[in-house]
């Protein structure tokens, strides 16, 4: 029992560590990313090639005044961060990063919490997401914050409609709801392959979760100057920013694990693909984001409503009716 | 339903064609380190030149402090005694400021000069610590020789 406890233990601490850093470049990498296809240089002031550029950002919002509006509810307005990275950070408990290795004669799964429900946890989970935005929106006193904190929950509460039922589409391919087991499912063919209209549905609805452009309505800078972290700054915001990539990350790792066979590749490097993956869908995130311009809100509730939700329907039936007649 | 289809097309066309923008020469300089060379017209500090043979060609008309729309420019006018030329006319200017802070660099005043003594270079890093610093005074505006401002002394204006 103590053994589990302690190996857990060091597989959250270096995840989360590992989390953290990652965000912090993928800052980095998307003003690099972002600037190029702009054609302009990006950061490249601090250290070499700018690559100090976090580290910079992160002292000054350490640095910044504690800035508090007046009338606030002060517990909300402080917990609402902090559920915003905790529930991106926590997706990362159930995904498998490699089957299990051995380190140092000692068998070490390469997943935090193997559950036999891992799909339902990862759904509850990006729900609760949307307390983070509405909670900072409500607390922070402001119209602007409140108005992005409306437009998050419609947002998210409508796409994870589709996305729930194009993510049911490959528990019914796989048979199983574990996580692991649906990785193992797609050793001879990917699900990308066989759930093709289940997978672009998943992406588009994995930009609306991650509040990225083009469904970044509520942080819509030039409608709501920041949307819900108009009121937050230095450290507070920081961890909004910080959780927003991690959530970029936990949707790429989910898209990964669900669509492109999770760790599975040739020869046996198993995080190496897993990274090399996620990576690639990070980078469509920043491509997308350099490509689109955001949604006007009547689209965005008609385009999940009457376009996504129905063809996600249908496609769950498909699905269903294939899984019934082939085996 | 052809219409969807189209708009979906250009949604995917439109990612790569930003696509291929990334693999482009950024068109920004890193600036204190690279400067992009101006063309020869472009208009930054300004310069009183002067003749060939090293006589100042302001003759003190004042015609660009009363074309000038921003009123940047300052001239005191004093003649030229015998024995203390300094342009080829009657008069020269004995007193000569812009202030850098109220010039908008339209140019009028080079087109406004009768002896095309005021020209705009292609200096534009103008900045300063004080007023006092920007208000340019004619031994800062004077070419130390013909031809410092890069304008041929040789020339009719």
């Amino acid at each position: 029992m103590q053994e589990i406890i302690v190996e857990t233990l060091i597989k959250g601490i270096v995840v989360i560590t590992f989390l953290m850093l990652s965000a912090a470049y993928m800052t980095f990498l998307e003003r690099i990313v972002m600037a190029r296809m702009q054609l302009r240089l990006g950061p490249n002031r601090v250290g070499p090639l700018g690559l100090l550029q976090p580290i910079a950002d992160g002292i000054k919002l350490l640095c910044k005044e504690q800035f508090r509006p007046a009338n606030i509810d002060v517990f909300t307005y402080w917990l609402a961060p902090g559920i915003s990275l905790f529930t991106a950070l926590f997706a990362f408990t159930l995904i498998p990063f490699g089957g299990t290795v051995n380190i140092w004669g000692y068998p070490v799964k390469l997943q935090i919490a193997d559950i036999n429900s891992g799909i339902v946890f990862l759904l509850a989970f990006s729900s609760l997401a949307v307390y983070g935005i509405v909670l900072a929106g409500w607390s922070s006193n402001n119209r602007y914050s409140l108005l992005g904190g409306l437009r998050g929950t419609a947002q998210m509460i409508s796409y994870e409609v589709p996305m729930g039922l194009s993510l049911l589409t490959v528990a019914l391919s796989a048979g199983t709801l574990s996580l692991s087991e649906i990785v193992s499912a797609q050793s001879n063919h990917w699900f990308i392959w066989t759930n093709p209209i289940s997978f672009i549905i998943y992406l588009i609805t994995a930009f609306a979760e991650t509040n990225r452009a083009p469904f970044d309505l509520p942080e819509a800078e030039q409608e709501l100057t920041a949307g819900y972290h108009t009121e937050y700054g230095g450290m507070k915001f920081a961890i909004f920013f910080l959780g927003e990539y991690v959530n970029i990350l936990a949707v790429s790792a989910i898209a990964v694990t669900l669509f492109l066979g999770g760790w599975q590749g040739p020869w046996d490097i198993p995080v190496v693909w897993f990274l090399v993956k996620v990576a690639l869908f990070v980078f469509f995130f920043m491509w997308v984001r350099s490509t689109m311009a955001r949604f006007r809100y009547d689209q965005l509730m008609s385009f999940g409503w009457k376009v996504l939700v129905p063809i996600a329907t249908l496609n769950l039936l498909i699905t269903a009716y294939f899984k019934l007649v082939l085996t | 339903m052809k219409k969807k289809l189209g708009q979906v097309w250009s949604v995917i066309w439109g990612l790569f064609i930003v696509l291929k923008y990334a693999f482009k020469k950024p068109v920004t300089l890193r600036y204190p380190e690279e400067k992009r060379k101006l063309p020869e017209r472009s208009r930054g500090r300004h310069y009183l030149t002067k003749w060939d043979d090293g006589l100042e060609r302001c003759v003190g008309c004042e015609l660009c402090a009363i074309v000038c729309p921003a009123q940047a420019i300052y001239v005191k006018a004093a003649e030229n005694e015998p024995g203390d030329v300094h342009s080829h006319g009657e008069r020269y200017a004995s007193d000569f400021q812009i202030n850098m802070l109220r010039c908008i660099y339209c140019g009028y005043c080079e087109e406004a000069c009768p002896t095309g003594a005021i020209i705009l270079g292609n200096d534009y890093e103008l900045s300063g610590y004080t007023k006092e610093s920007l208000i340019y005074t004619k031994e800062m505006l004077t070419e130390k020789k013909p031809g410092d401002s890069g304008r041929d002394p040789h020339r009719e204006i």
